[in-house]
């Protein structure tokens, strides 16, 4: 099949969402990950291990970042369907910790598109700031969906 | 809970960080994880929308196996001395897969005045296929 051409959204931006790190939620989460260490769920534990508070573990600011709206609405604007989508690649730079109780904004950008299989894979490439109450830059996400053409 | 300091200088590329490896991912797990993350996709909980789409069953999210991993990072240094994290996901998670996490030392360099490590990491399920190839970066004593 012929490649699917989205370069035209290449520098599409989302809108800016703000999301608060949740006590409730972060303990939700490190059931869900199976994380046992008492320092993502307690918050005498994580204050006991030097910690302000509960911090939010290496991969939950991803998560916190599906809480807009319409989290697929980057990928809608290109139109995907979420059914065609596979996780590629993802990364984390950490710049400051997040805890419970930081309000965090985030935006991404779509920064690359191309095509692989002789187009029945595309791909995207985004990049996602998050930023904290202060403006400070908290860390940076990078991520590569994989798009099945074929479905 | 504070954990045994790792030292730069104790460590020698090619030392490993100790591994784990998770129980069966089973359905409830994926919907713990969907609900706990935010992730509402349905290709990972919902059959019917799976079967819908062509594919025969839901599969895991590759953040689940990202979480999972990252757990050998944060069992063996403070989380505030990780100063990066990646993964690539070379193959679907599949219901019913238990997820091996390993990581080993590659690279001992100093950069922004900081002792580093770097890891390379990955995750495989039971029958030996890798699902994650991913590094990490972190800042040491």
């Amino acid at each position: 099949m012929a490649a699917v051409d989205r370069t035209r959204f290449i520098g599409l931006k989302s809108e800016p969402f703000t999301a608060d790190v949740e006590k409730g939620r972060l303990k939700f989460f490190a059931k869900a990950i199976g994380e046992t260490d008492p320092v993502y769920s307690d918050e005498a534990a994580a204050k006991a291990a030097g910690h302000p508070t509960i911090p939010a573990p290496p991969t939950f600011l991803f998560c916190l970042n599906m809480e807009q709206p319409n989290p697929y609405d980057l990928i809608q604007q290109m139109g995907i369907r979420v059914e065609q989508l596979l996780h590629g690649e993802q990364s984390f730079t950490y710049i400051k910790p997040a805890y419970a109780g930081d309000r965090l904004t985030f935006q991404t950008t779509v920064t690359n598109t191309y095509s692989k299989k002789g187009g029945e894979l595309g791909f995207f490439v985004r990049e996602t700031d998050v930023t904290n109450a202060k403006g400070e830059l908290v860390a940076k996400l990078n991520g590569i969906a994989v798009v099945r053409e074929n479905m | 809970m504070a954990k045994q300091s790792i030292r730069y200088d104790d460590l020698k590329v090619g030392d490993e960080i100790p591994p784990l490896t998770t129980p069966p991912i089973s359905r409830t797990t994926l919907a713990l994880y969907a609900g706990a993350s935010g992730d509402h996709n349905p290709m990972h909980i919902d059959i019917d929308f799976a079967k819908k789409a062509g594919v025969s069953d839901v599969f895991a999210h590759g953040m689940l196996s990202m979480g999972y991993l990252g757990r050998i990072l944060t069992g063996w240094v403070p989380q505030k001395q990780i100063r990066s994290y990646g993964v690539r996901f070379s193959a679907i998670t599949q219901v019913g897969d238990a997820v091996a996490c390993t990581g080993k030392i590659v690279e001992k360099f100093e950069a922004d005045g900081e002792k580093r490590v770097k890891l390379a990491l990955q995750a495989a399920n039971q029958k030996g296929v890798v699902t994650l190839v991913g590094d990490a970066v972190v800042a040491l004593p």
